[in-house]
C-alpha cells in the first residue's frame, strides 16, 4: 500500500457530482500536483484529504491508517491556503506556533521550532510583526510555516501562489519545492497553471470534470498527453482531425497532405478519423532533411512574442503555429509567402479519442 | 449650484435646530432649580438621591449579564450561521428583525402568561428569577443591534477559512471560537455591547411590568413627581448614551487603523 491511497472517491453536492471514481496511489515523500481548470474538482479532492469534506463513497488511507471519516483536526496534516489565512490577531510567531500550542507542547519547545522555522523561511527577524505587516509573499512564507510547525503526515497546498504577483510566484514556487525536497514531506498541490503543475512536481494529476484524465510525470504529461483535454490543457497545441491511411506504416493525412508518425496506431482502421496533435516548439520552418514530415502552405500571420517568434502558417483548411527562437539575424517570413513547415515522426502526436 | 449648496446647508441647519434647541431648552431648564441663578443643584439632588444610586446601579449590573449573556448565545449562533448554514441567514435576520416589530409590551406580556408563578415554569416566583427573565427580555430587545454587529464582524473576516486553519492545526471548535473567533470581531462585540448598554440602562416597559427597581421606571418616576430633576436625568441619560457611542467609534477606528 502507497503511503496515501485514495480509492473511488466519489463527492456529490446534492443532484451535481463533482469527483467521480477517483483513485491514487501517492508514494511517500513525493511532490505530486493536481491540475486543471476551476470546478474540475481538484481543490475538492484536496479538501476531501484535509478533512474539511466528507467523501459521498469511497476510502481515503494515510499512512496505513482510515483516514475517510476522521475530523480535520485529528488528521495531522498541514494545509496552506490560496487566501493565507494567518490569523490577524496573532503575530508571525503565533501563527507558527499556534499548532503546538494547541497540542500542548512546551513554552520552550514552541519557541525553539518557531525560530527554526523563520529560519528556514527566511523571515527570522519577522517574529514579532502581525500578518498586515507582511507582503504577501511573506504572508504565504509564514502559512507554510505554520503548516508546518506541527511535523505534519502530508502537506497540502491549495493555490498557495495564485495571490501573487508573477515574480514572487516563480521564487517562493521554487522555495516552496527546495523546502520539499529538505524535509522529504509528501506534498499535494492544486494549481490551474500548467507552467507551476510542471515545474516543480514529481507527479502530475490532470483533472477534468471530476475525473483524472491522466496521472503521470511532467514530461509524460507534455510529451504523451493522453487525452484531447490534457493536450489542449497542457502547454500550446496544434490540433487536427487527420484521416488514417496506413495504420500499419503510421502514413496519416493532415488536411490533405500525407505525414508519418512513430507512434503506434495500428488500433486505427483505414481511413478511420484521428485526433493528431503537434506542438509549436516542435515544428521548423523550411523543409528539413528526408526523414521529416513537412507540410505546406502560406504565412498568415507573425506576432513577436519576445524570446520566441510565433509563426501561424495556414494549409488548405487548417492552420499551424511554430514557434521559433528570437534571433535579430534571422530573416522573418513575410504574411502571404509561401510556407513549408516541417517535424520528427516522433513529434507527430495521437489523441486517444475520448 | 451655489443656490444647490445653500439648499444643503439649509437643510443642514433645520436638522440641527430640530436636535439640538429641545436639547439646549432641557438643558437649561434643568440649571434653573435655584431661583434666579443657573446651578447643577438638580444634578447635587438627583446624584445625592439613594433610589437613583440603587436604580442606577441595578440597570448596569443588568446590562453587564445582558450583554454576557446576550454574547454567549449570539456569537456561537452567527459563527454557526456564517461557517455552515449560509442558507438560514435570511431567517436568522428575520428572526433577529422581531423584536424591533413587536411591541416590548407584547413581549412582556407574553413573558407573564408564560413564566407566572401559577404555569409551569414559574419564573416571576421569586427576585432572582424575575431578574432572570428581565436580563432574557433585555437580551431579546437588544438581539437586533446585537446580532447585526456580531454579524458584522464575523463577514469582515474569512471565518471559514481561519476555520479550516485552526481545524487543520488540531484545533476544537471551541478553541477556535475563543482564540481566533473571538479577538478578530473583538470591536464589533464592543459595538453589540455599548448598544445594549444604551438601551438597557433606559428600558422602561420590560422593568415596570416585572416590578423591577431599573433606572427607566425611576427616571418615570422622578419624571411625574419632580419640576428640574427630570430634565437633569434626561441629560445625565443622553451623556451616557453618547458616550456609549463615543467609545463606540474611538474602538471602531482603532480597529480599522490596526487592521486597515
Amino acid at each position: 500500500m502507497s503511503f496515501i491511497e485514495i480509492s473511488h472517491l466519489r463527492k456529490s453536492f446534492g443532484p451535481n457530482t463533482v469527483v467521480h471514481d477517483f483513485s491514487l496511489s501517492i508514494e511517500k515523500g513525493e511532490f505530486i500536483s493536481f491540475l486543471g481548470p476551476s470546478g474540475c474538482g481538484k481543490t475538492t479532492i484536496l479538501r476531501m484529504i484535509a478533512g474539511f469534506e466528507t467523501a459521498t463513497s469511497g476510502s481515503l488511507h494515510v499512512g496505513g491508517v482510515e483516514m475517510t471519516n476522521l475530523p480535520p483536526a485529528k488528521r495531522n496534516v498541514g494545509m496552506v491556503f490560496q487566501a493565507y489565512a494567518l490569523f490577524p490577531n496573532l503575530t508571525v510567531a503565533g501563527n507558527i506556533g499556534f499548532g503546538l500550542k494547541i497540542a500542548g507542547k512546551e513554552r520552550g519547545e514552541i519557541d525553539a521550532r518557531v525560530a527554526e522555522l523563520l529560519e528556514l523561511i527566511k523571515l527570522p527577524d519577522l517574529g514579532d510583526r502581525y500578518p498586515y505587516q507582511l507582503s504577501g509573499g511573506q504572508q504565504q512564507r509564514v502559512a507554510l510555516a505554520r503548516a508546518l510547525a506541527i511535523k505534519p503526515q502530508v502537506l497540502l497546498l491549495d493555490e498557495p501562489l495564485s495571490a501573487l504577483d508573477a515574480k514572487i510566484r516563480v521564487s517562493l514556487r521554487e522555495e516552496i519545492r527546495a523546502l520539499q525536497r529538505e524535509l522529504g514531506i509528501t506534498t499535494v498541490f492544486v494549481t490551474h497553471d500548467q507552467e507551476e503543475a510542471l515545474s516543480i512536481s514529481d507527479r502530475i494529476v490532470v483533472m477534468n470534470q471530476g475525473r483524472a484524465d491522466q496521472v503521470g510525470t511532467p514530461s509524460e504529461i507534455y510529451n504523451n498527453p493522453a487525452t484531447r483535454f490534457v493536450a489542449s490543457f497542457v502547454g500550446t497545441l496544434n490540433l487536427f482531425e487527420a484521416r488514417v491511411v496506413d495504420p500499419v506504416a503510421g502514413r496519416v493525412s493532415i488536411d490533405g497532405q500525407p505525414v508519418v508518425t512513430a507512434r503506434d496506431i495500428s488500433a486505427y482502421g483505414i481511413a478511420d478519423g484521428a485526433t493528431v496533435a503537434l506542438r509549436p516548439e516542435a515544428l521548423s520552418l523550411g523543409g528539413g532533411d528526408g526523414d521529416r514530415n513537412v507540410l505546406t502552405g502560406t504565412v498568415e500571420e507573425v506576432s513577436f512574442l519576445g524570446a520566441v517568434i510565433r509563426v501561424r502558417v495556414k494549409l488548405r483548411e487548417a492552420r499551424v503555429s511554430l514557434d521559433i527562437f528570437n534571433d535579430p539575424a534571422l530573416d522573418l517570413p513575410k504574411v502571404g509567402m509561401p510556407a513549408a513547415v516541417s517535424f520528427k515522426k516522433d513529434d507527430l502526436l495521437i489523441i486517444d479519442r475520448d | 449650484m451655489k443656490t444647490n449648496r445653500l439648499g444643503h446647508w439649509i437643510a443642514i441647519l433645520i436638522g440641527t435646530l430640530y436636535f439640538v434647541v429641545p436639547l439646549a431648552a432641557t438643558f437649561e431648564f434643568s440649571l434653573r432649580k435655584l431661583r434666579g441663578v443657573y446651578s447643577f443643584e438638580a444634578y447635587r439632588v438627583v446624584l445625592a438621591d439613594p433610589q437613583f444610586q440603587s436604580s442606577f446601579t441595578f440597570s448596569v449590573g443588568l446590562a453587564v449579564v445582558t450583554i454576557v449573556f446576550g454574547m454567549a448565545i449570539i456569537v456561537p449562533m452567527a459563527y454557526f450561521v456564517e461557517l455552515r448554514l449560509r442558507k438560514l441567514r435570511p431567517f436568522v435576520e428575520f428572526v433577529t428583525l422581531l423584536p424591533l416589530v413587536v411591541p416590548a409590551i407584547v413581549i412582556v406580556f407574553g413573558y407573564l402568561r408564560l413564566y407566572n408563578s401559577s404555569s409551569i415554569l414559574p419564573l416571576t416566583n421569586s427576585t432572582l428569577s424575575t431578574n432572570f427573565l428581565l436580563t432574557c427580555g433585555y437580551v431579546t430587545l437588544a438581539l437586533p443591534y446585537m446580532y447585526r454587529s456580531i454579524e458584522t464582524g464575523l463577514r469582515a473576516i474569512d471565518v471559514r477559512t481561519l476555520t479550516e486553519a485552526a481545524e487543520s492545526l488540531g484545533a476544537s471548535s471551541g478553541t477556535i471560537i475563543w482564540r481566533i473567533i473571538l479577538p478578530n470581531i473583538r470591536s464589533a462585540m464592543l459595538s453589540g455591547a455599548f448598544l445594549t448598554f444604551a438601551i438597557v440602562i433606559g428600558e422602561f416597559t420590560f422593568a415596570s411590568l416585572l416590578n423591577r427597581p431599573a433606572f427607566g421606571p425611576y427616571l418615570q418616576l422622578i419624571g411625574a413627581n419632580r419640576a428640574y430633576e427630570p430634565a437633569a436625568l434626561a441629560c445625565m441619560a443622553f451623556m451616557i448614551t453618547w458616550a456609549c457611542m463615543g467609545i463606540i467609534q474611538v474602538i471602531s477606528r482603532n480597529a480599522v487603523a490596526a487592521h486597515p
